[in-house]
C-alpha cells in the first residue's frame, strides 16, 4: 500500500501531507525533514527510488520526482510497484496540472482543501483507486459543485 | 466548472489571509512566523466557538492547514470537527471530515460520536456524502467504529455506483485488519466484485487482494482460479501488477499452479511496452517461478535490457532484479559481469550500491583475490559513504562462516592492514575484532599478523586519526600476545611507548601498557633463559609440525631468522653486567670474552638494548603514576612493578657473580618464568556455552549472594566501557563444544568490562575479594574452566566423530598451491534456530475468518462460487494440453474426500496455536513438492497417478481449480 504522499518545496517545506498510516504531528514533521536530507543530498540525474528503512522500516520504499520547485514524494511498501508508483505520480501531477491550468507551487500552497481532493479521488487509504487523470478531474468537479 | 459559490470564496479569503500572513512572515524569520501562527491560534479558539456555523467552518480549515503543514497540535478541537460533521452544508462537511482524517487517530476518544453521524453518511443518498464518510473512515477507522458500521459498509459492496463501490472496497482493507469477524459478513461480496465488469471495481478487489495476501496467502489459495482469469483476460497493466504479485506470494505454495501461470506471465512480459509491468513479470519469475528455465532466461534476457537502459530508475531496478536471482543462478550475474563492474562507478549512489551487493555474490574462493583488488582500488577512489559501504561488504564477506573463503590468510591480514590505512576507513570496531580474531583462531597466520600489526603500531601519523584507534588496539593486542613471533621486541615496545600515544583513548592506551608488559615479559626471560627460548621456540615448532607441516616451518624460520639480526647479536648473559653498571653510574669491567663460548649463541639480546628498554620503559611510565585513569595506572603500576624486579635480578646476578662464577637461579628470576608462562598460554576462541561447562562449586548461592549486589552497585551506574572486550568477536556466533585438536585449551577470559567494573568497585570499597587483576591471570585463578584435562574430554567424547571426519578430511583435502590453515571453530553442529516467524494475530484471524467464508461456500453445493470455478477449470482443461488425463484422474480422486478434508483443516485453524498451524499446513507442501516434480516428465503414468493422489491426502487444501 501507499504509506504517504508528500508534495514540499525545494527548501523543505511541506506544501501537502498526508500519512495513510496514524503517525504524530511531531512524527510527520521529523520523517520530513530527514526525507528532505535524503533528496537534497541527491544529484540531478540519478535514479528516483531511495530505500527508506531507516525511516519507515523494512521493505519501504520512496518514489520522489522534481517538479520545478516542488519534490513530490510517495513512500510505499513492498504491494506496489516502483514504476507504477512513478506512474502514478504523474497521474497525480496531471490531475492538478487540468485542475489548476498549468500548475504552480503557489496553486498548491493557497488550494489546500482541493488538493487534498483530488488526492483523495486518486488514492484512499493507501489504495490507488483511480489511474486516469481526466476521471478525476470529473469527480473533483462535481463534488466542488 | 461552475464560478465559486459566496460561501465558497468567503471562506477561502480567510484561509488566504492565513496562508498570506505566514508567507509574509516567513521572510522576517523564523521567530517571527511562529509568533504570527500562535496569534491566528488564539483567534481560532475565539472563532471555533462561534454559533455561525461559517465562522465555524473556516476556523476548523484553517486549523486543520496549520496542523497538517505547520504541525500544530489539534487534538483539542476534535468535538468541533464532529459537530460539524453533522452540518448540512456539504463544505462545512467536507472540511469537517477532512479535518478529522487529518487529526484523529485511535486514542481521540471522542471518535465514537462520530459513529452516528457516519452512519448516516454511509446510508445517504448522496453519493459525495456517502464517498466523503468512507474516505475518512479509512484514515480514522478503529475497530468500534468497524464492529458498528460492517451492515452498511455490507451494503455499499454491492453499489451500483463504481466509485462508491470502489471506495467501499478499499475500505473493506482497513475493516479486516481492525475488525476481523467483518470478514466473514463481506468476504463473499468482495470476491463476487472479482467478476465485476467495471476494471476499477477488479482493480480495487485485487488491491484488496493483493495487501491481504502479503501477509497471509494460504488462505487465498482457493480464489487462485478468479486470479488467473484476471491473469489471462485483463489488459489494465494496474491490475495486472497487482495480480503478479498475489501470484508471486501463492505459487510457491502450490507447485501446480506455478506450472500454471508460468506461461501467461512470459506471455506478459513479450508483449508488454510498459516497463512497468514488465518489470513486475521478471520480479515475479525471479522470486517464485525461477525453477522453469524457458521462463527464467527470458526473464534474465530482459533483465540485461534494462541494465543497458540510459535510464537510471531501470538500471537500478534490473540490478535490483539480478540480486533476487543472484543467489541460485550466479550465472545471471556472471552473464552480465561488466554491466554490474560498470555500475561500480555510476553517478548515482543506489546504482553503485545494488552493484557493490552483485559483486560480492560473485565472490568465491579462486577470485577473492581478485575481486578484493578491484574493490580496494574503488574505495580508495570513492567518497567516504561508498569507500566505507565497500570495506564493510569486504569484511563481511571475507569473515562470512569462519573465514570460509580465505585460503590465504596472510594475504587476507594483508589486506585488513591495508584497509586501515584508507583515508576515509571508518570500519575500525570490525577491524579490529578480525584481527584479534584471526590470531586466536589461525595458527600460522601469527608471524604475519605480528608483521602488520607492527606496521602498523609503527606508524605515529595513524595515532592522530580515532577512527583507527580500535585498530591499533588489535594491534597492540597481537603484538603483544604473540611477541614471540617478533623480530625485534625493542622496536615494538618502543612503538608501543611512542610519545604520540597520549593521543589515544584510555581504554586503549591501558591495552598498550598490557601489550608492553607483556612484551617486557618475553624480553626478560629471553634474557634470562636464553636456552629456553630457544627450545621453546623448537619445541613449537615440533608441536605445531601436527597442523600444517610446511606453512609452520615458515613460522619456525622467522624466529630462528632473528638470530643474526644486528640487534640480537649473540652474546652471553653476563655482558648485561656492564650495561647494568653502566646504568647506575658504577665503572665495572666484566671479563665477558672468558665465558665459554657455548652459550653465546644462546643469547638473543644484548644487554644495551634491554637495559634501554628498562629505561625507556621506566621514564615513560612513572609520568603515568600520576594518572587518574584506574585501568591506566593499574597497569603502568605492574609494569613498573615488573621492571623493579627485573633490575632487582640484574643486580643479584652481579653480586653472584662477585662472590662465585656459579649463576644461579634467583627468585626474581622464577617469577619471572611464571610469569611468561603465564603469557604463553594460549588464549583461544571461547565458547557461547563456555560458562555454562563450569560446575558449580559446592555451597556456592549463585542467587543469595546475588541480591546483595543491588545495594552494592546502587551508588554508581554501570557504563558501557569502550575497552577491549575480548569476547565480543564472537559473542555473535551460536558456539558450543567442538574444538580442534591442537587448541584444546580453552582459556575463558574475563571480559575487560566487568574487571573495570570490578576494579572501579575495588577502589570504592577497598574490596580485594579477588586475588588479581591481571586478565590473563584471571583466568589461570579459576581451575574449572582452565583445566586442561577435564573440559577436553567432555567436550571432545561428544565431538569425536566430528573431529575424525575432519582429520581425515584434512590431508586429502589439500589444495595444489598452499594449503588452507586450521581455523579454529566452536560449535559448528550448532546452527542458528530461525524461530519461525508467527503471523500476527489478527492475520490469522482474518485467515481463518476468510477460510471459514471461501470453505463454508465450498461445502454447500448450491453456491455460485463451486460452479464458477468449475466452470472456469474446465475452460482452463480445454485450454491447456499439458494435463494428462491421469492427473485429472487423480485429482478427482483428491477431490472426492475435500469435504472431508477441509473440514478437518478448518477445525485445524481454530484449534491449534500459531505455529503449528502454519506447520502442518506448511508439511505436506514440503512433501508434495519433490513428488510433483518428479513426476513430471518420462516417469510412468501410475506412479503420477500416486503421487498425485498422495498430494491430494496429505495437503489441506487443494484448490479445484487444476481440474
Amino acid at each position: 500500500m501507499i504509506k504517504a504522499v508528500i508534495v514540499m518545496n525545494d527548501q523543505g517545506k511541506p506544501r501537502l501531507v498526508k500519512f495513510y498510516t496514524f503517525q504524530a504531528v511531531e512524527k510527520q514533521q521529523e520523517l520530513i525533514r530527514s526525507i528532505y536530507e535524503v533528496l537534497r543530498s541527491r544529484a540531478n540525474n540519478v535514479s528516483n527510488f531511495v530505500k527508506m528503512d531507516s525511516l519507515f522500516g523494512p521493505d519501504v520504499r520512496l518514489v520522489y520526482k522534481t517538479f520545478a520547485t516542488l519534490y513530490f514524494v510517495f513512500v510505499f511498501d513492498g504491494s506496489e510497484n516502483e514504476l507504477a508508483v512513478l506512474d502514478l505520480m504523474q497521474v497525480f501531477v496531471g490531475t492538478l496540472d487540468k485542475c489548476f491550468h498549468n500548475v504552480c507551487e503557489l496553486d498548491i500552497v493557497f488550494n489546500f482543501n482541493k488538493v487534498h481532493t483530488i488526492l483523495d479521488e486518486i488514492i484512499l487509504g493507501g489504495q490507488v483507486l483511480e489511474t486516469n487523470s481526466s476521471e478525476v478531474v470529473r469527480a473533483v468537479d462535481e463534488i466542488s459543485k | 466548472m461552475a464560478g465559486p459559490s459566496l460561501m465558497d470564496s468567503l471562506f477561502q479569503r480567510s484561509l488566504e489571509d492565513l496562508i498570506k500572513g505566514i508567507r509574509l512572515h516567513s521572510g522576517a524569520g523564523a521567530g517571527e512566523s511562529s509568533t504570527f501562527i500562535s496569534k491566528c491560534l488564539d483567534e481560532i479558539r475565539r472563532e471555533i466557538k462561534a454559533t455561525d456555523p461559517q465562522t465555524k467552518t473556516t476556523a476548523l480549515q484553517k486549523l486543520t492547514y496549520l496542523h497538517s503543514l505547520h504541525g500544530v497540535d489539534m487534538s483539542w478541537a476534535a468535538f468541533h470537527s464532529i459537530e460539524l460533521s453533522s452540518s448540512t452544508n456539504f463544505h462545512s462537511k467536507r472540511i469537517a471530515y477532512l479535518a478529522a482524517s487529518l487529526s484523529f487517530n485511535p486514542s481521540t476518544e471522542v471518535i465514537l460520536l462520530l459513529t452516528h453521524q457516519l452512519r448516516k453518511d454511509l446510508s445517504s443518498a448522496n453519493p459525495h456524502e456517502v464517498s466523503l464518510a468512507l474516505q475518512t473512515l479509512s484514515s480514522i477507522c478503529t475497530p468500534d467504529l468497524a464492529r458498528d458500521l460492517t451492515p452498511e459498509l455490507f451494503t455499499l459492496l454491492n453499489s451500483n455506483k463504481g466509485f462508491i463501490k470502489r471506495k467501499a472496497i478499499a475500505t473493506v482493507l482497513k475493516f479486516f485488519e481492525l475488525y476481523p469477524d467483518s470478514v466473514r459478513v463481506c468476504f463473499k461480496r468482495l470476491v463476487e466484485n472479482l467478476e465485476s465488469s467495471d476494471p476499477g471495481v477488479v482493480s480495487a478487489v485485487v488491491g484488496v487482494f493483493c495487501e491481504l495476501a502479503v501477509k497471509e496467502p494460504r488462505s487465498y489459495l482457493p480464489l487462485a482460479p478468479e486470479f488467473y482469469k484476471i491473469l489471462v483476460d485483463s489488459r489494465n497493466n494496474w491490475v495486472l501488477i497487482k495480480v503478479l504479485k498475489i501470484f508471486a506470494k501463492l505459487a510457491p505454495l502450490e507447485p501446480r499452479l506455478g506450472k500454471r501461470v508460468v506461461e501467461p506471465i512470459c506471455e506478459h512480459l513479450k508483449r508488454t511496452e510498459a516497463k512497468s509491468l514488465a518489470f513486475e513479470c521478471i520480479r515475479t519469475i525471479l522470486t517464485a517461478l525461477s525453477q522453469y528455465e524457458a521462463a527464467l532466461k527470458l526473464a534474465v534476457g530482459k533483465v540485461r535490457e534494462f541494465l543497458v537502459e540510459d535510464d537510471p530508475n531501470l538500471k537500478y531496478l534490473g540490478l535490483q532484479a539480478l540480486a533476487i536471482v543472484g543467489p541460485k543462478y550466479l550465472d545471471a550475474i556472471l552473464e552480465n559481469k561488466e554491466m554490474v563492474i560498470k555500475s561500480l562507478s555510476d553517478d548515482d549512489v543506489n546504482i553503485k550500491l545494488e552493484a557493490l551487493k552483485l559483486v560480492m555474490a560473485m565472490v568465491s574462493e579462486d577470485n577473492i583475490t581478485e575481486i578484493c583488488r578491484v574493490l580496494m582500488n574503488y574505495a580508495i577512489k570513492s567518497d567516504p559513504d561508498f569507500c566505507n559501504e565497500i570495506l564493510g561488504s569486504i569484511l563481511s564477506t571475507c569473515s562470512r562462516n569462519y573465514y570460509e573463503m580465505i585460503i590465504d590468510f596472510d594475504w587476507y591480514v594483508l589486506l585488513l592492514g591495508e584497509m586501515s590505512r584508507v583515508p576515509h576507513c571508518q570500519k575500525g570496531q570490525e577491524i579490529e575484532n578480525q584481527l584479534v580474531d584471526i590470531g586466536m583462531r589461525v595458527r600460522d597466520v601469527r608471524p604475519e599478523l605480528v608483521r602488520v600489526g607492527r606496521d602498523l603500531l609503527i606508524d605515529p601519523a595513524l595515532l592522530g586519526n580515532p577512527f583507527i584507534h580500535r585498530i591499533l588496539a588489535a594491534a597492540a593486542w597481537v603484538s603483544g600476545e604473540y611477541v614471540e613471533f617478533s623480530k625485534n621486541p625493542f622496536e615494538l615496545m618502543e612503538a608501543l611507548l611512542q610519545p604520540r600515544t597520549n593521543l589515544l583513548p584510555p581504554s586503549i592506551r591501558a591495552i598498550y601498557i598490557q601489550s608492553s608488559f607483556k612484551v617486557l615479559a618475553y624480553s626478560a626471560y629471553s634474557y634470562f633463559f636464553p636456552d629456553e627460548v630457544v627450545a621453546q621456540s623448537s619445541h613449537e615448532l615440533a608441536g605445531s609440525l601436527h597442523n600444517v607441516e610446511s606453512s609452520d616451518y615458515l613460522s619456525g624460520a622467522a624466529v630462528t631468522d632473528t638470530d643474526p639480526d644486528q640487534s640480537f647479536n649473540p652474546r652471553m648473559p653476563h655482558e648485561s653486567l656492564r650495561d647494568n653498571s653502566v646504568d647506575k653510574g658504577k665503572d665495572i669491567i666484566t671479563d665477558c670474552e672468558n665465558v665459554p663460548t657455548a652459550s653465546l649463541k644462546m643469547d638473543r639480546y644484548p644487554q644495551d638494548s634491554f637495559a634501554q628498554m628498562l629505561n625507556i620503559v621506566d621514564m615513560t611510565f612513572t609520568p603515568l603514576l600520576g594518572c587518574h585513569e584506574v585501568e591506566i595506572l593499574d597497569r603502568v603500576t605492574n609494569v613498573l612493578g615488573l621492571v623493579e624486579l627485573i633490575r632487582l635480578e640484574i643486580r643479584g646476578c652481579e653480586i653472584q657473580k662477585e662472590v662465585d662464577n656459579v649463576r644461579e637461579e634467583l627468585k626474581a628470576a622464577q617469577v619471572i618464568r611464571l610469569m611468561h608462562n603465564a603469557f604463553s598460554e594460549e588464549l583461544g576462541p571461547v565458547s557461547l556455552m563456555a560458562q555454562e561447562r563450569v560446575p558449580l562449586p559446592d555451597g556456592l548461592e549463585l542467587k543469595e549472594n546475588l541480591s546483595d549486589i543491588d545495594e552494592i552497585c546502587g551508588n554508581f551506574t554501570i557504563t558501557i566501557s569502550s575497552s577491549f572486550n575480548l569476547e565480543r568477536p564472537w559473542s555473535r556466533e551460536k558456539d558450543a563444544i567442538i574444538l580442534s585438536e591442537h587448541q584444546n585449551k580453552e582459556v575463558v577470559e574475563q571480559s575487560n568490562d566487568s574487571t573495570s567494573v570490578l576494579t572501579e568497585h575495588r577502589k570504592r570499597h577497598g574490596l580485594y575479594y579477588l586475588p588479581s587483576e591481571e586478565k590473563e591471570t584471571v583466568s589461570s585463578d579459576y581451575p574449572p574452566a582452565n583445566d586442561l584435562s577435564l573440559p577436553d574430554k567432555t567436550n571432545d567424547q561428544t565431538d569425536d566423530l566430528f573431529k575424525l571426519t575432519e582429520q581425515s578430511l584434512v590431508p586429502k583435502k589439500k589444495p595444489t598451491a598452499k594449503p588452507r590453515p586450521v581455523v579454529v571453530k566452536l560449535d559448528d553442529g550448532n546452527s542458528i534456530h530461525i524461530v519461525e516467524k508467527k503471523p500476527e494475530m489478527k492475520e490469522h484471524l482474518i485467515s481463518d475468518a476468510v477460510r471459514d467464508v471461501l470453505l463454508g461456500n465450498d461445502a454447500a453445493p448450491s453456491s455460485s462460487r463451486t460452479t464458477k470455478s468449475d466452470k472456469l477449470s474446465s475452460r482452463v482443461t480445454r485450454k491447456d494440453l499439458l494435463v494428462s488425463a491421469t492427473e485429472q484422474d487423480s485429482t478427482t480422486l483428491g477431490r472426492s474426500d475435500k469435504n472431508s478434508r477441509r473440514n478437518k483443516h478448518r477445525s485445524h485453524g481454530k484449534e491449534k496455536s500459531h505455529k503449528s498451524s502454519t506447520k502442518v499446513a506448511g508439511d505436506p507442501e514440503e512433501k508434495s513438492k519433490p513428488k510433483s516434480s518428479h513426476s513430471h516428465g518420462k516417469h510412468k503414468s501410475r506412479q503420477r497417478a500416486n503421487s498425485a493422489v498422495n498430494v491430494a491426502a496429505q495437503s489441506p487444501v487443494i484448490p479445484d481449480f487444476l481440474l
